[in-house]
């Protein structure tokens, strides 16, 4: 198949005053051309640190990629210079930030900021590049395009900024988006503009999105397939209908769970995920969600459960796919039908 | 709107500035007279107090003090009779300003240079070894830097003149001696800065776009950073032009460094009231100069002369 990137057992570490934290574990995903593809988990849980390393934005040192490949057009990124990085960086796979009030360079145009890109990249003339990055402007759906090209990020509201801030990724017509929580910051409605314009956009020029998110609605809403993330590692992974129909991990179970519910006529409370994330100093020997666990089952404390195979691309690393383990009648499926 | 009543607020602050030091120069004991008092005449010392007005009430020499300043006349040196204040400035200014401009061009250039450099490099050896000399140069007084440039670059090895004042050799130690204290300081306001900046997010999106560290520091990193450096330089580019007492001293050049000083041993009122609104003119103007250029260097800072 097309695969436009593949990732392959990335295990990634930070050196700490306390010690080596163990962020990424034997990560393993792909992208094909023109996929979304949702990374979702709690804070901390990894996503950032995977997607960072792609771009090579990791700070190395504290940081370190222990092992594992990024197969990226199946070149190795983590095996290019500096220089040939840069090549890539911005032109064929580019970024759009969490929180876009501090993403933007305070002192310097709108304008400026998107044309750099362009003329690293493609070696646009200055004109050319201005005329481009008007467009692309327009493109996000700003208006006025002329005049938000000489204004500073301070003259932007939040959601025009994060438009200002996706105009800059996709001026090169990248390959592959990486957006790191694009919709965190922005208010709800702005949220969905957002949303629709990254969609659209994809639409368009058909690059493809790794979209990192805790918001299972939006996952729901634009990824085709999606990658459940814990403590550093892949608990769950599926196509979006199949994993939302069929979730085999009680962490995504958990998820599911504590979406508020907003249809429900008396006041409920929200559910949690009773405890906390496992301490990524010292990772636990089993499975790491099995401390937090309903249906923790002794093998889940001693031993890592592999991924197993549930469909077509749809792998869960919980015990209780294991054809002994007690049959447990998962409590939600897509659409709450039990309540 | 800011900018004239900053500028009215500029004359005020000079007047306030003018009117306290009278008062308070006035307060010193003794006066320009004081250390001839037993050789001369009483009637003598009577007369020349009467020229200088020096018999008269306070509030009358104050008035005309001011008559005379409106005209730009800020009187006759009391010590050095033949000449006035306004030519003791104009003497002393040349070589005090190129002094001191050489000396910021210095510091500025190698202490922004070094701030990056250590920034850069944070905890590696080039950062430690920068700001080792940062340090150095902060604690050594420029009173032994200068006799020890002297004594290796102009008494052992020739290279340079040991002191007077003359052709642009002559001006060399004496700048390296006044540049190397601001530079430290500046040096290590930068470095704290730009590590700042260099963290910031908008320095990732830059990075992301895949702009080399040379791009990134010089288009995104400096520019953000140099603020407080601005803050700094606006009082010190007036403290080094208006001439510095030690180095010209030392250096024996032609300034005016030693009349801020000097004037006031000799009570000689009329230099102590020139150097000092000399002085603080400048720093005034300096300093609006300073927040114009606030607003050219980030856009988010508003000149706005109202409490909003």
């Amino acid at each position: 198949m097309t695969n436009l990137l593949e990732v392959k057992n990335l295990e990634v570490s930070f050196k700490t005053f306390g010690g080596e934290v163990q962020a990424v574990r034997n990560v393993s995903f792909h992208v094909d051309k023109g996929e979304i593809v949702a990374i979702v988990g709690e804070s901390g849980s990894g996503k950032s640190v995977t997607v960072q390393t792609i771009m090579g934005l990791i700070p190395t040192p504290p940081g370190k990629v222990k092992n594992g490949e990024i197969l990226f057009q199946n070149k190795d990124l983590l095996k290019l210079s500096k220089r040939e990085m840069q090549k890539i960086k911005g032109s064929k796979i580019s970024m759009v930030f969490q929180d876009p009030m501090t993403s933007l360079n305070p002192t310097m145009r709108i304008g400026k900021q998107i044309e750099e890109g362009l003329i690293v990249h493609q070696k646009l003339s200055k004109t050319e590049a201005r005329r481009r990055a008007v467009e692309m402007i327009r493109l996000v759906g700003i208006p006025n395009a002329e005049e938000r090209y000489n204004q500073y990020p301070h003259e932007f509201s939040g959601g025009m900024r994060q438009r200002a801030m996706i105009a800059i990724a996709l001026s090169c017509n990248p390959e592959l988006l990486i957006a790191d929580e694009p919709t965190t910051a922005l208010d709800v409605t702005i949220q969905a503009q957002v949303l629709d314009l990254m969609k659209d956009l994809k639409e368009k020029t058909n690059t493809a999105i790794i979209l990192i998110t805790h918001d299972l609605g939006v996952v729901a809403e634009t990824a085709e397939r999606v990658i459940v993330m814990y403590a550093g590692m892949m608990v769950e992974s599926g196509r979006v209908n199949e994993l939302f129909e069929n979730p085999r991990h009680p962490y995504t179970w958990g998820l599911m769970e504590s979406i508020p519910d907003t249809n429900a006529a008396h006041k409920s409370r929200l559910v949690p995920i009773e405890g906390s994330p496992p301490d990524l100093f010292s990772p636990p020997k089993g499975c790491p969600f099995a401390p937090r666990c309903k249906y923790a089952m002794e093998i889940c404390l001693s031993e890592m459960p592999p991924a197993f195979e549930i469909g077509e691309g749809h792998h869960s690393r919980c015990w209780l796919n294991d054809p002994r383990a007690p049959k447990v009648e998962n409590e939600v499926a897509a659409g709450r039908e039990k309540q | 709107m800011y900018i004239v009543k900053r500028v009215l607020t500029m004359f005020l602050t000079l007047w306030v500035i003018i009117t306290l030091t009278f008062v308070i120069m006035k307060c010193i004991p003794g006066d320009p007279f004081a250390s001839d008092a037993d050789v001369l005449p009483k009637e003598v010392l009577q007369n020349m107090r009467a020229k200088y007005n020096l018999d008269k009430p306070l509030p009358v020499q104050y008035v005309l003090y001011m008559k005379n300043l409106a005209t730009f006349d800020m009187g006759p040196s009391i010590k050095s009779e033949t000449r006035s204040v306004n030519s003791i400035i104009a003497d002393g200014i040349p070589a005090s300003s190129r002094l001191g401009l050489q000396a910021l061009v210095i510091a500025l250039f190698f202490g922004l240079l070094l701030g990056i450099v250590a920034a850069l490099n944070h905890n590696k050896p080039l950062d430690f070894a920068a700001m080792l000399f940062a340090i150095i140069g902060i604690s050594i007084p420029s009173f032994i830097l200068a006799p020890l440039l002297i004594k290796y670059f102009a008494v052992n090895w020739h290279l340079l003149p040991v002191a007077s004042w003359g052709t642009w050799q002559h001006t060399v130690l004496p700048s390296i001696a006044l540049a190397a204290s601001p530079l430290a300081v500046i040096a290590r306001f930068m470095r704290s800065s730009m590590l700042e900046v260099m963290n910031q997010n908008y320095i990732k999106t830059a990075n992301a776009k895949g702009l080399s560290t040379m791009q990134l520091v010089i288009k995104h990193g400096i520019r953000n950073a140099i603020l407080p450096v601005i803050t700094f330089i606006g009082p010190l580019f007036v403290v080094l032009i208006t001439g510095t007492f030690v180095i010209e001293k030392i250096f024996a050049i032609p300034g005016l460094g030693k009349y801020f000083v000097d004037s006031i041993f000799n009570r000689d009122y009329p230099v102590i009231m020139g150097t000092t609104i000399f002085f603080s003119t400048i720093l005034v103007f300096t300093l609006f100069l300073i927040d114009i250029s606030y607003r050219l260097i980030d856009p988010r800072i508003k000149l706005t002369s109202g409490g909003n």
